[in-house]
């Protein structure tokens, strides 16, 4: 019981990292970004290639999935998706799931379609017992590194003078170009961190998760329902929702294995009648 | 004195005449048959004739055709962007083929109920896209969707699960046309339903209902303060697509003989929506060329690249967006004459 | 004297910000009732209330002693109350036609009609041509909507809300943004609605409102701050040092 905890919060954690991104291209521009886990794939076979092409420690993957999905990032938000901050959400949807086409055959292409497997270090492979309660010890990493990611996320939108420039562009778009605060510079380094933070999240979850060509497909309905649960004006929200989504998931697909897809997105769509703009919005519409 | 009143008031009324029969000529116009609309639809009765060895092609498009112009009807139309409308095509291409196993095989009457059992559906989940915005209507459409292609695997005993439902053989359409080795009769069958659900579609555009319609999707509030009952209207608009993509699915059963779990899943609601990405919307004719235009491509690309065909419909997709669809799909304002007033934004 | 539109300690809190504070408002039958007050005072949000666009946190909106405080907007058109937008609101790919037609026809609650083409309604296409004429718009009725001059969107403005053939109109700011040689046609429009037709105008032109109003409401921080005949209210020092404080 404790166990199906445990995993279901690592798991959370892990979407979190994989969805936060989403949340700003959802709530900061207001874009329907569809193609957010073609980065988080990107991550992985990054990962992928040089672990098993090359030998590479498994901590050196993280970092470089992180940067590598970022470039990326970085490279098709000043090329392709700032062309589209103010086309219609139609527009942005088949936009965005033409990448997701060309992300998923592109994959195909170049690594094969089979399911990709990497060997863990040896020190975060296996189970501890702890109090009695069997932790995998590659989950109890995920968590600790997820939490770090939060809480420094959290510092740096809070105390730095970047985050006082972010959220004064998702406040008000034009009063902070009227401050002087270079608003497609700040949209242009968010769009890549939430890839890189997506890169990264793919590398991790490469092992709990899983890694083929059909990744953004598979994964694009979860992240959607962190965000539109979660809502788009808080970093808790978004969490706490993709908590609640990983610990459902992993409980329902243990207990009531027949039924629980039915239990998330029935849930999800409960929760979306009843909360349109999220379950943790601050104040009512 | 009295002159200049007198004659005032004649041109008071002539000018009004005037205007009165304007209005007329306006509104009739707007709804004349267009040229190429026969065009099409002879166009299409002719392949019968000329193409005699491409009759699964044209099925298929005709069939992709139907549920696009569905779709059409909702999005187009209502303005709403839906990513789970294989929810419907789905429930009928199941139903149809039930039917047809434990009732009968009869494939009109097939037809009828599995549209039926998509209505229902889609009158059903209608409550659930009133509210919200562009984002919760995707996730709703999308989670109903997942939903039903999860019960369809879960449900095994009804359904054959992963591996589809077989085990039966549509008989001859009213006991009197079988369904022929070539395609053919099949081909002339679907042709049929779809010019028959375009028909509907197209009075419904047209009349008091569609002018309604339109004007909620270019601005709900004010269509709320000229007195249109928004909700409902919606309501009865996702329920006649839903009925539409529902024959869309039967069509497809009756084709196969055979439903794949495939038929709810995910890429089916992306392709459809591609179709209009490709053809417009708004006009109802955009899912038929569109349909036209993606099978076509999907086709060929797939001879080409069997297994990667996908990339270039997305490259196209990307290509289709960041060039801009309006300017790509205006040519079909200048189809001969246009079809003023059904011309839309595709906001 | 009886008031066709009453509004009853109606309040609206947006957050921590109260928009629409204890307002209770009595319109007479047949007035022409304005509404003034400095920027940001709650004039729209009340307005938005008043037609359904936005709920009340708390209070009452009767029409014609009938309440109305929770129906939606298109119920209120039908029972007779309407109104323009500050901003145009119109569809911007109709033609001033389809737009007049689609008003007309939901009024004759023929709307939900499926089947038979709109042309094929030839009364109403008779009063959507007479009621283009009547607001100036005959001349550009096949023209699309977004198209127009911006005085003959205005006009389309307020034609589209005279199709519902309204007891209560209410107007807000209808000649915003008109340029100075097109004002006048709105303006005289304005003036000629038919007496029975009760009007509610929300305006910052004083001259237009002490020459069209009789009765005058004064909204500052979202409350009534005074009202009285147009007489009173110009000769109010109350009234002087709210507008005064304003400029200064």
């Amino acid at each position: 019981m404790l166990t199906i905890l445990f995993d279901g919060i690592a798991y959370g954690m892990l979407l979190f990292i994989l969805a936060c991104g989403l949340t700003i291209t959802l709530g900061l521009m207001n874009f329907i970004n569809l193609a957010h886990g073609a980065f988080a794939m990107t991550g992985g076979y990054v990962t992928v290639v040089m672990m098993n092409r090359f030998g590479i420690s498994f901590y050196w993957c993280l970092p470089a999935a992180f940067l590598a999905s970022a470039i990326l990032g970085g490279v098709l938000e000043a090329t392709l998706y700032r062309r589209l901050y103010h086309a219609s959400h139609l527009d942005q949807v088949i936009f965005s799931v033409g990448l997701v086409f060309m992300s998923v055959a592109a994959a195909d292409y170049l690594m094969g379609g089979q399911q990709q497997l990497i060997q863990l270090p040896p020190e975060l492979s296996g189970r501890t017992e702890f109090v009695g309660v069997g932790i995998g010890r590659y989950r109890l990493f995920t968590i600790v590194v997820c939490a770090i990611l939060v809480v420094t996320f959290q510092l740096i939108l809070a105390k730095t003078r970047f985050g006082s420039r972010l959220r004064a562009a998702v406040d008000d778009r034009r009063v902070a170009m009227g401050l002087g605060i270079n608003v497609p510079a700040v949209f242009a380094l968010t769009f890549a961190f939430g890839s890189g933070l997506a890169g990264l999240g793919g590398a991790m979850g490469a092992e709990i998760l899983g890694l083929d060509p059909n990744f953004p497909l598979k994964f694009m309905i979860y992240f959607l329902i962190v965000v539109a649960v979660g809502g788009t004006s808080t970093v808790s929200g978004p969490f706490l929702a993709a908590l609640l989504l990983g610990v459902a998931d992993v409980a329902g697909k243990y207990h009531v294995p027949a039924i629980g897809p039915f239990v998330i997105y029935g849930l999800m769509i409960i929760m979306l009648i009843l909360r349109p703009a999220g379950l943790f919005a601050r104040g009512g519409r | 004195m009295s002159l200049p009143v007198q004659e005032s008031v004649q041109t008071g009324a002539e000018e009004q005449h005037v205007d009165q029969s304007r209005a007329h000529r306006l509104m009739q116009r707007r709804t004349t048959v267009r040229s190429f609309e026969i065009l099409i639809w002879l166009g299409a009765l002719a392949t019968v004739y000329l193409l005699p060895s491409k009759m699964l092609i044209l099925t298929e498009i005709a069939i992709l055709a139907l549920f696009a112009v569905s779709l059409d009807l909702v999005l187009g139309f209502a303005g709403i962007v839906s990513l789970g409308h294989a929810a419907f095509f789905g429930l009928g291409a199941y139903t149809a083929g039930l039917f047809a196993r434990y009732v009968t095989a009869e494939p009109v009457a097939g037809l009828l109920v599995a549209g039926a059992a998509a209505g229902l559906l889609g009158y059903a989940t209608s409550f659930l896209i009133l509210r919200g915005s562009d984002l919760t209507r995707l996730m709703t459409t999308l989670g109903i969707a997942l939903m039903m292609a999860e019960a369809a695997n879960q449900m095994a005993w009804l359904t054959g699960g992963a591996d589809g439902l077989s085990g039966f053989s549509i008989d001859p359409i009213f006991g009197l046309v079988p369904f022929d080795l070539w395609g053919r009769n099949g081909f002339i069958y679907y042709l049929v339903v779809l010019f028959l659900s375009t028909l509907v579609a197209r009075r419904l555009a047209f009349s008091p209902f569609g002018l309604s319609l339109k004007a909620i999707k270019s601005n709900p509030v004010r269509a709320a303060l000229v007195g249109v009952p928004v909700r409902r209207r919606l309501i009865t608009t996702y329920t006649v697509a839903a009925v539409m993509a529902g024959f869309a699915g039967a069509l497809l059963t009756h084709t196969t003989s055979f439903v794949s779990p495939d038929v709810l899943a995910f890429h089916r609601s992306a392709d459809v929506l591609l179709v209009l990405a490709i053809g417009g919307t708004g006009y109802l004719y955009g899912g038929i060329f569109g349909a036209i235009g993606f099978t076509l491509l999907k086709d060929a690309l797939s001879v080409v690249t069997p297994q990667y065909w996908m990339f270039w419909i997305g490259l196209l997709l990307v290509i289709l967006v960041l060039v801009g669809r309006a300017r790509l799909t205006r040519w079909v304002d200048d189809l001969g004459e246009r079809l003023p007033g059904l011309r839309g934004t595709n906001r | 004297m009886t008031a066709v539109l009453e509004t009853r300690d109606l309040k609206r809190r947006f957050g921590a910000f109260v928009a629409t504070n204890d307002v209770s408002l009595k319109i007479e039958r047949g007035a022409r009732h304005a509404l003034i007050g400095p920027n940001g005072a709650g004039k729209t949000t009340l307005v938005n209330i008043l037609t359904g666009v936005l709920p009340p946190t708390s209070g009452q909106v009767l029409l014609d002693g009938e309440e109305i405080t929770n129906l939606p907007s298109h119920t209120r058109v039908k029972k007779g109350l309407t109104r323009t937008f500050q901003i145009n609101q119109l569809f911007a790919d109709y033609t001033p036609l389809e737009a007049v037609m689609l008003a007309i026809l939901e009024r004759e609650g023929l709307g939900s009609r499926l089947w038979a083409v709109v042309g094929s309604y030839r009364k109403t296409v008779d009063e959507a041509a007479a009621l283009l004429a009547r607001f100036g718009l005959a001349s550009v009725m096949a023209d699309r909507t977004n198209r127009l001059p911006y005085g003959k969107q205005r006009l389309l403005e307020i034609a589209l809300a005279f199709a519902s053939k309204p007891r209560v109109l209410l107007l807000d700011e209808p000649a915003a943004g008109v340029p100075e040689d097109e004002r006048h046609e709105v303006l005289s429009i304005v003036s000629d609605l038919p007496a029975d037709v009760t009007v509610v105008l929300i305006e910052h032109d004083m001259d237009l409102v002490f020459s069209f109003a009789n009765r005058i409401s004064v909204l500052v921080a979202g409350a009534i701050f005074a009202e009285g005949t147009a007489a009173e209210i110009a000769a109010s020092p109350d009234v002087k040092a709210v507008y005064l404080g304003e400029s200064a």
